[in-house]
């Protein structure tokens, strides 16, 4: 789950970390004073996609009119499909040195990295590798003083500064771990009038670990509806934007058998893995959801593991005996209990496929003729 | 000889008194895999189809000799249950289960590497060397073996591909799940190593997805090995920014790319399936050079 930037700054506020002056406003009623109060500042859209800066997102104002001008029309701002949210009205802060500092899991290594570099301010994938320090910190051992000396080191800093730097990351690291953070990004974190302070934060935390977030981790639902109610019935769902709507059994085949159709020249409406050990229940509670986005054809594509053919057949049948699915329906089954399931089926009448490329071929076929159902 | 799960193998099941414990630890005797024991707090004393139950890991490799777990064991406890079978002196852990939080697998990962153990997974179907035995929850009638040596991220898929393979009459020596997971303990990059010293193995598919480095890490590997590569990589169409069901199945950053990981796998000299059923013809031209 990601974070807006005001509930960053307020988990990093919470732990010592300094951040700009500000507030968030989800109503421009109750900005008006603060505006004014501040006379200069900035005004931060809240969204959680990125890039909302060279979309005109983030604006600084230099007298209050202004201000609640710039306040009026960020709000109203639509930044890549995300409606804002709110907006962040900080103060105006003299800046000396742009910097950046971040923390992520690094799977390839195995360990949270720690990034630092002196280019602060901009997208880090566009700073040249030599000046970025990246610094694996070794889970079982924390964050040191050595590994903060060292960043010091890189990004310049000695005496009373480079001190401000250790306790800084200390309390970064903390909060990373605590927050079962994915990431922890403070770009820049701006160095003003001798103090280093957080001028934006970017946080990603770790759904695995929903079951012992910390309390006061607000809660931001990212999910569409129909991503939200797949995930009720336990199944992994992403809406797609084509007409052939897929269910299959497995993150990988699923994605494969999406590769497939577009493949064939058709083009599919959602990614569905109905995981390997669904039960029939589920089955068909998945397969209304199916039914409900209007596709033009349905594709199923089971390789039974601990998934049984037989049970998908009769999740099939139960939904198909139950209501009218208006839509033709291609069924691939293969694997354990496939004898069961597809004799069960053909004494129903459904016609089911063993070959993936016959199944496929035919619900693309479906899709480019069931325009007009 | 096949590899990481060998006639040495003895296993002991954590959680086998759950459903799914239970259910597969059926599975794995039926195909001929040396379940020595199972251990559920509380539980001990009783057996699951004859495989005597114990409290404690520690317990069950004093009277068993097992040296080798398989989790099934809710997300929750899984760091629990792992660190005790690391203490416990289990040397391979096949950790099944979905949604370990993050944290967790990254403390697993670098105790395990600490004690030297080897570990498969979280989320992954487990491994198979065919005709030896199974740790895991793959089907038992797919496989064959063979001299393919078959190293994957997804389950079913993997067994779609390893059933094309069976059906063109290539065997497998052993079938690795690494996990669909963000952090996972045995590598891509390790497994195929393996392979390649592994006298058995002939030629190796790689069953890849979107998402992650770890193809692009590969490629450093297949570079260096004389045993042909066929590599099959699932998320073409993948729209960026997604989670594709697996944890580690997106695009981020650019990162993680089809293109990305097809070309570099490409330029160290793999065979590219651009559909399933391409790998059994890809690896029988490569065999036959």
């Amino acid at each position: 789950m990601k974070l807006f930037e005001y509930q960053v700054k307020k988990i990093m506020r919470d732990a010592g970390i300094p951040v700009p002056r500000g507030e968030v406003f989800f109503e421009l009623a109750k900005a008006e004073n603060f505006i004014k109060d501040l006379q200069a500042g900035v005004v931060k859209a809240q969204v959680l996609t990125g890039g909302r800066g060279k979309a005109g997102g983030v604006k600084l104002f230099s007298e209050p009119l202004e201000g609640k001008t710039l306040a009026e029309n960020i709000m109203k701002m639509t930044i890549k499909g995300e409606k804002v949210l709110g907006v962040l009205i900080e103060e105006k802060i003299p800046i000396e040195q742009e910097l950046y500092l971040s923390l992520f899991v690094d799977g390839r290594i195995k360990k949270p990295v720690l990034i630092a570099s002196k280019s602060g301010g901009m997208d880090i994938e566009e700073v040249p590798e030599e000046q970025i320090l990246k610094l694996p910190i070794d889970p079982l051992i924390g964050l040191r003083n050595y590994h903060a000396n060292l960043t010091a080191q890189k990004l310049g800093l000695t005496g009373d500064l480079a001190g401000q730097l250790s306790s800084l990351l200390k309390k970064l690291y903390t909060i990373f771990q605590d927050y079962e953070a994915e990431l922890l990004e403070i770009n820049p974190l701006v160095l003003s009038r001798g103090k280093l302070i957080a001028a934006d934060g970017k946080m990603t935390v770790d759904d695995d670990a929903r079951f012992r977030w910390p309390a006061d981790l607000p809660f931001n639902e990212e999910k569409t509806p129909l991503e939200k109610k797949a995930e009720e019935i336990g199944v992994s769902y992403v809406e797609l934007e084509g007409d052939i709507a897929v269910m299959a059994n497995g993150a990988g085949i699923t994605m494969a058998t999406l590769d497939l159709i577009a493949h064939f020249g058709g083009s599919p409406k959602n990614f569905m893995d109905a995981g390997g050990g669904a039960n029939a229940e589920q089955m068909a509670k998945a397969l209304d959801l199916l039914v409900s986005t209007k596709p033009k054809s349905i594709l199923i594509n089971i390789f039974g593991g601990i998934t049984r053919c037989d049970d998908v057949a009769r999740a099939y049948l139960t939904v198909k005996n139950e209501r009218e699915i208006p839509v033709p329906v291609v069924i691939r089954l293969v694997g354990t209990n496939e004898e069961i399931g597809v004799a069960m089926l053909k004494e129903a009448g459904v016609e089911s496929f063993s070959d993936l490329r016959e199944a496929v071929i035919k619900a693309v076929g479906f899709s480019k003729v069931g325009g007009d159902n | 000889m096949a590899i990481i799960i060998t006639e040495d193998t003895r296993i002991v099941v954590q959680g086998i008194t759950g459903n799914q414990g239970r259910f597969h630890t059926g599975k794995m005797l039926e195909y001929g895999s040396k379940v020595v024991a199972g251990v559920s707090p509380g539980k001990g004393g009783t057996e699951v189809f004859g495989v005597p139950v114990f409290n404690t890991v520690y317990e069950a490799v004093k009277a068993t000799s097992a040296n080798t777990s398989i989790l099934f064991i809710p997300a929750p406890f899984v760091l629990d249950a792992a660190l005790e079978a690391i203490e416990a002196g289990i040397k391979t852990i096949v950790i099944i289960t979905e949604h370990v939080p993050l944290k967790d697998a990254l403390k697993i990962m670098n105790i395990a590497k600490a004690y030297g153990v080897t570990i498969a997974g979280p989320n992954t179907f487990g491994v198979i060397s065919p005709g030896i035995a199974k740790v895991g929850i793959m089907p038992n009638t797919i496989y064959q073996k063979g001299p393919i040596g078959i190293v994957a991220r997804s389950g079913t898929l993997s067994y779609q591909i390893a059933y094309e393979l069976s059906l063109a009459g290539l065997g497998q020596s052993t079938v690795v799940g690494l996990g669909g997971d963000r952090v996972v303990g045995l590598s891509l990059a390790e497994v195929i190593k393996r392979f390649d010293v592994d006298s058995e193995t002939e030629g190796i598919v790689v069953v890849g997805e979107i998402g992650g480095t770890a193809e692009e890490e590969a490629a450093e590997v297949i570079r260096n090995i004389a045993k042909p590569v066929v590599a099959f990589i699932a998320g073409k169409t993948a729209p960026p920014g997604k989670r594709m069901g697996h944890a580690g199945a997106i695009i981020e950053r650019g990162q993680g790319t089809y293109q990305s990981k097809i070309d570099a796998l490409w330029n160290a000299g793999a065979l590219i399936a651009e559909l399933p059923w391409e790998v059994p013809v890809l690896m029988k031209s490569a065999l036959v050079k």
